[in-house]
């Protein structure tokens, strides 16, 4: 217990650190660097909650493919930073003031156990499994069975989001001057050359 | 575990939509751009299929399959023939107002079906996870709809909003969800349900859930606070997209309310009934008096919508069966009548759109047959006796006085009055001033024509006889 106490206050440091400095860093790739730090130590705390698929999960999805992409966008878009943070001293006293009372708020509904709150002491977690116990396979059994229908339908919005990506991206440019090489292939001397006479004035003299 | 196969029969509709879906997304592929129509046509012929379907495998009783996640019932069965006739209305006025701008491109009319059956998995919803990935799928298709013209600065500004707001909107409606569920342990809308009857008001979290559920879903329908997206979204989409959002996605709003509020959270009735009120009085007061000082007349039909919206939470807001049933004729009503108004403005501009409401200027000089389908119309909404909007306002007043609301009845009726003001107008400006002369010569294709006729004039009809219509709203609602 000691040791898994130790390594879940090391990840959450790590995670808080992090999380700070993804909005504190100057340099927006550095940013989206600490950015992958910090899904990295939420994946590491899932791991000590035994909730192994969605750690990996997480590194795949979040650290393999959204922030790999985010890397080249921040790297192609060139952002320039300085004008964005133009507001911040400005606004940073109204951020707060929304900040503490969405605290409080939080503080309010969660610890008024007696007006009908939740009391955090009273939630039991789940039910500790060996270590031969596969959270994959549990996921995968539920997934497909009991909510076939919702996994059907998030594939459907999923499908949706790539037809209006295309119909609102794609676009077909006339006049644009590349070449297609299946064309440059097939083409004949008839094609291509054409020979035309062409009546000269003086052509007389050489007759 | 052992896994037994959901039952696939009461869900066809939704199948056969989805295949369809598919199919002529693949079909679309290979067609040349000259026959883009044929991808209208098959998109009418999934919609009339599924509408067949619906018929077919309907009417015998409740039924839940996919493990709670879908209800069958005749409320949904009712609601989701109403999507599919408004739907299909969207379609061929689509095609229409594509082709005279060179729009025509296969995505528009399968996005149309894909939020068609996002709007059917939300009416059929039989648990919090399929509310809200309907909804998405509504709402996806119709963020890339309003950008469709994506040349037009005015349509991606429109887009921009609707997407964040309705992000917004989306996240509230999660964060009640996550509330419900944390406080009950469940997303089946039943067993929520069971569980809120019992603790009641005790429980602080579900009145916040709650809270949450009605702020998400007064976002999605476009009520007064949370109606800031409308205009700018019915102004700057293109007219044919405005048909569609001003119309089937209503019914569909108002099938949420009914499983979220309803079916889900009978046991608070009394918190939803307030903020209900609250919202449904905003909106008709705010709705009727903006709109008069509107010039265009897509933005003065959205805060006219904002005020129908207004008239649908008061009728569930009066928690009677006979107020729900009278909120679903009401919804229906004014789903028929808004497909009529867009597509009489379709057919009023050519190339160019029908912006202000001054562009109908002599309207009954260049097209007598537009300009009396319009004064149906307009009269109907602003709820002149034997109209069909007089009847469902008056169904909405009546339930609403049965339960108490004497006051509040009042203030819709003084309100509707002064609404009445600006849809006078138009029928003055078509039948009264002379229009300049530079106005576009209306020349209209049968078919649309013929639908729009057809539509106009079941107002006219429903106006004289909404019995029937009326008896089956109580009857599905119960």
């Amino acid at each position: 217990m000691g040791f898994e106490r130790f390594l879940f206050y090391f990840f959450s440091i790590v995670l808080v650190l992090s999380a700070l400095r993804v909005i504190t860093v100057r340099n927006p790739v550095h940013a989206v660097l600490f950015l992958v730090l910090c899904f990295f130590t939420s994946s590491a705390l899932w791991l000590l909650l035994q909730a192994e698929f969605l750690a990996i999960a997480l590194v795949l999805v979040y650290v393999g493919a959204v922030m790999v992409l985010f890397l080249f966008v921040v790297m192609m878009l060139d952002v320039n930073v300085t004008p964005l943070r133009e507001g911040f001293i400005k606004n940073a006293p109204l951020g707060l003031a929304i900040a503490v009372v969405i605290v409080i708020e939080m503080f309010l509904v969660i610890a008024s156990s007696k007006s009908g709150g939740v009391a955090l002491s009273s939630v039991v977690g789940p039910v500790e499994q060996g270590a031969n116990f596969s959270n994959t396979k549990e996921l995968g059994g539920v997934l497909y069975t009991l909510y076939a229908y919702p996994f059907e339908l998030a594939a459907t919005v999923l499908l949706v989001a790539i037809v209006a990506a295309i119909a609102l991206t794609m676009r077909r440019r006339n006049g644009v001057k590349y070449v297609d090489p299946a064309k440059q292939v097939v083409i004949s001397r008839e094609g291509r050359v054409r020979l035309v006479n062409i009546p000269v004035a003086g052509d007389k003299s050489e007759g | 575990m052992t896994f037994i196969p959901p039952e696939l029969l009461p869900a066809a509709p939704e199948i056969f939509v989805l295949t369809m879906a598919c199919v002529i997304l693949v079909i679309d592929v290979c067609l040349n751009d000259e026959d883009k129509t044929t991808t209208h046509w098959l998109c009418q012929g999934a919609l009339l299929g599924g509408l067949i379907l619906t018929w077919m495998t309907g009417g015998s009783g409740e039924r839940i399959t996919f493990n709670g996640h879908f209800v069958r019932d005749a409320m949904a069965d009712v609601l989701k023939v109403g999507i599919f006739l408004a739907g299909s209305g969207a379609l061929i006025f689509a095609r229409d107002y594509l082709r005279m701008r060179k729009l025509v491109r296969g995505e528009y009319f399968v996005l149309t079906v894909f939020a068609v059956l996002g709007m059917m998995v939300m009416v059929s919803a039989g648990s919090f996870l399929s509310v809200y990935l309907g909804l998405e799928l509504l709402s996806l298709s119709l963020y890339a709809l309003v950008a469709f013209n994506r040349d037009s600065a005015v349509s991606t500004e429109a887009a921009m909003k609707y997407f964040v707001l309705g992000a917004l909107a989306s996240g509230m409606l999660l964060y009640g969800i996550s509330m419900m569920y944390g406080a009950t342990g469940s997303i089946d809308l039943r067993t929520v349900g069971n569980a809120v009857l019992a603790e009641g008001n005790k429980s602080l979290i579900m009145v916040f859930g709650i809270a949450f559920l009605v702020v998400g879903l007064g976002f999605k329908f476009g009520a007064v606070p949370f109606h800031m997206w409308v205009p700018d979204v019915y102004q700057g989409a293109p007219t044919s997209v405005t048909l569609l959002i001003g119309s089937a996605p209503k019914i569909a709003a108002f099938a949420l309310v009914m499983r979220v509020l309803v079916e889900g959270a009978s046991g608070l009735q009394a918190d939803w009934q307030q903020m209900l009120l609250v919202l449904a009085v905003l909106s008709i007061a705010l709705g009727n008096v903006v709109a008069i000082a509107q010039t265009n007349i897509k933005r003065m039909l959205a805060y006219s919508t904002i005020s129908h919206v207004g008239f649908v939470f008061l009728g569930i807001a009066s928690g009677s069966p006979d107020g729900y049933a009278s909120s679903m004729f009401y919804v229906l009503t004014y789903v028929l009548s808004t497909v009529a108004v867009f597509g009489v403005i379709i057919l009023c501009g050519k190339e160019r759109d029908v912006e202000n409401i001054s562009d109908l200027k002599g309207l009954n000089d260049r097209s007598p047959w537009m300009a009396f389908l319009m004064l149906i119309l307009m009269m109907s909404m602003a709820g002149i006796p034997f109209l069909v909007g007089f009847y469902a306002k008056f169904a909405v007043l009546q339930s609403l006085v049965n339960e108490g609301f004497v006051g509040v009845a009042l203030f819709a009726v003084l309100l509707s009055v002064i609404g009445a003001f600006y849809y006078l107008r138009v029928v003055k400006v078509m039948y009264f001033d002379k229009g300049d002369g530079d106005e576009v010569h209306i020349e209209l294709a049968s078919d649309t024509k013929v639908v729009a006729s057809v539509t106009a004039l079941a107002v006219l009809f429903l106006g004289v006889y909404p019995s029937a219509l009326m008896a089956l709203c109580v009857a599905t609602v119960r």
